[in-house]
């Protein structure tokens, strides 16, 4: 039995029982219920239709929640037979559940929480140790999620953008656990991309393929790589071009957002055989966009190595102190600050601003190369990067 | 039993010698003391003894109570240079005080700025169990 087969069960199966009239909350307990039993006892005895199994099993774990409840509160039981959901049915039930569980009144912490467990099947054990919590907290924090939407009704009205960051943030969460977060967040974007025609949508898998295909360039002796020093012969080109399919898809509707630009970023790059030899001029066209359009601080940041390489590093070094009042608290100003500096040839002033910027990020990685940057600097080995 | 390993910033008793900050160490010396680290880490995890191992950031503010429907009270410095400042640590399940101590010698033994040790000071704590304790009537 196919793990990601099961897990790509679970949001169908709660949407059944759903519609079947159960609440939520009770369907996805139902359908965790079964799913831990399923991880138990399939490997020995796997059926032979794994989603009737599933509904079975939680259908029956619904009827005796409910007897133990008849006694307080009289319910019908709701069990009409529905037809079984075409393939264009499951879509949506992924846009329906995700939807709730990134619902807006939720933290985000919650979301991602509870859509890993009832959109991307996996159990609390397994989502507790992906984010390096006792079980017994993510249980709580699960159970607390779904009290938090109890009334909230399974409808396609969910706010996509908070989907979207919902699904970004846990491609970013790392993998110190058992579970591939960033995998699971393809995983998921990709079915979502199947229910919504949102350009969005597949600008977000876009970004999510682009970076992943430099994974295995991105450390070296348990050390983090940066973009201009990764050995790009790594790169997964399979995994690029599917990347720059799907954000040309995207773009052609017209309708770009932030994970489209960000994706036209990243492709640039992994299109580029060198760092030297990027696209800088179209690389700083897309962050003039990005920037227009999301303006955040490490968006116009990331714009400034862009112009040191179109306009020149002065330019660009005048530009970053009209943000110094802004960002001088974000790690990312002085690591920018420092790679315009060493630019410049001003490499004591570089190693102060990598030193600076080491203080500040709270990445354990992303410190020690910082530290790292700043040694290389101070002791005149630092190689200039477009040589 | 648990011992906490902690790791300092600053604060315990004088330095053996002293260290610069890593930043102004040759860039392979700061390698091979990330390198120790992971090597620890490894070494714990095999030994089945590791707990737990984290890095605290260097920046910290006090928190207090601030009365009803006040704001905490916050203070974030200056504290005095010879303050205390907690870097980090390794939780160890181990079978003795004697190997908590060996663990804490090893890790105070990670390569300085010239690849010699550094004989760091490891503050070695003992965590409380939450078992009832050896029965008096033993």
């Amino acid at each position: 039995m196919d793990d990601e087969l099961l897990r790509g069960l679970v949001p169908q199966v709660i949407a059944i029982l759903v519609r079947r009239g159960n609440d939520f909350a009770t369907a996805e307990d139902a359908v965790q219920d079964a799913l831990v039993e399923a991880v138990r006892t399939w490997p020995s005895t796997p059926p032979a239709n794994p989603r009737a199994w599933l509904i079975t099993v939680a259908q029956r774990r619904l009827i005796d929640v409910r007897r133990s409840e008849a006694a307080r509160r009289r319910r019908e039981e709701a069990d009409a037979d529905e037809p079984e959901p075409g393939p264009s049915e499951q879509a949506d039930d992924t846009l329906l559940l995700l939807a709730l569980c990134c619902h807006p009144t939720l933290t985000p912490a919650s979301s991602i929480a509870l859509t890993l467990r009832a959109v991307g099947g996996l159990t609390t054990a397994e989502i507790a140790d992906a984010f390096l919590v006792p079980q017994a907290t993510m249980a709580q924090r699960i159970s607390r999620a779904k009290a938090a939407i109890r009334d909230v009704p399974l409808d396609r009205t969910g706010d996509l953008a908070v989907m979207l960051r919902v699904l970004y943030l846990v491609f970013h969460a790392g993998h110190r656990g058992k579970v591939d977060l960033a995998a699971e967040a393809v995983r998921l974007t990709r079915q979502l991309a199947r229910a919504s025609a949102e350009p969005e949508v597949r600008g977000l898998l876009a970004l999510m393929l682009l970076h992943r295909a430099r994974d295995a360039a991105r450390w070296r002796d348990g050390r983090l790589v940066p973009l201009d020093r990764q050995d790009r012969s790594l790169w997964d080109t399979r995994e690029i071009a599917a990347g720059v399919g799907l954000l040309q898809s995207a773009l052609a509707k017209g309708r770009p957002g932030e994970y489209q630009l960000q994706a036209a970023i990243a492709a640039l790059h992994d299109d580029a055989a060198s760092w030297e030899e990027t696209d800088w001029g179209q690389v700083l066209g897309w962050y003039d966009d990005l920037v227009a359009l999301a303006g955040n601080p490490v968006a116009r940041l990331g714009r400034l190595v862009a112009v040191a390489h179109v306009r020149g590093g002065g330019r660009a070094l005048v530009e970053l102190g009209e943000l110094e009042e802004a960002c001088a608290g974000l790690s990312q100003f002085h690591a920018v600050r420092g790679y315009l500096l060493e630019l410049a040839g001003d490499r004591a002033a570089a190693a102060e601003a990598c030193a600076r910027a080491a203080g500040l990020t709270t990445s354990a990685p992303e410190r020690d190369h910082l530290t790292r940057r700043a040694a290389e600097l101070r002791s005149g080995q630092a190689q200039q990067p477009h040589e | 039993m648990r011992f906490l390993l902690l790791k300092h910033y600053r604060g315990g008793p004088d330095n053996h010698h002293d260290v610069p900050p890593m930043d102004q160490w040759e860039p392979e010396r700061v390698d091979d003391h990330m390198q120790s680290l992971r090597d620890i880490s490894r070494m714990l995890e095999e030994s089945g003894e590791l707990v737990d191992a984290q890095a605290l950031h260097e920046e910290r503010v006090f928190v207090q109570y601030g009365g009803e429907g006040a704001s905490p009270v916050t203070t974030d410095g200056p504290y005095p240079e010879t303050s205390d400042l907690a870097a980090g640590w390794y939780m160890v399940d181990v079978e003795s005080r004697e190997r908590a101590l060996e663990i804490a010698a090893i890790v105070s033994a990670g390569p300085d700025q010239h690849g010699e040790p550094m004989h760091e000071w490891i503050e070695v704590r003992q965590v409380y169990t939450d078992d009832g304790g050896v029965p008096t009537e033993d």
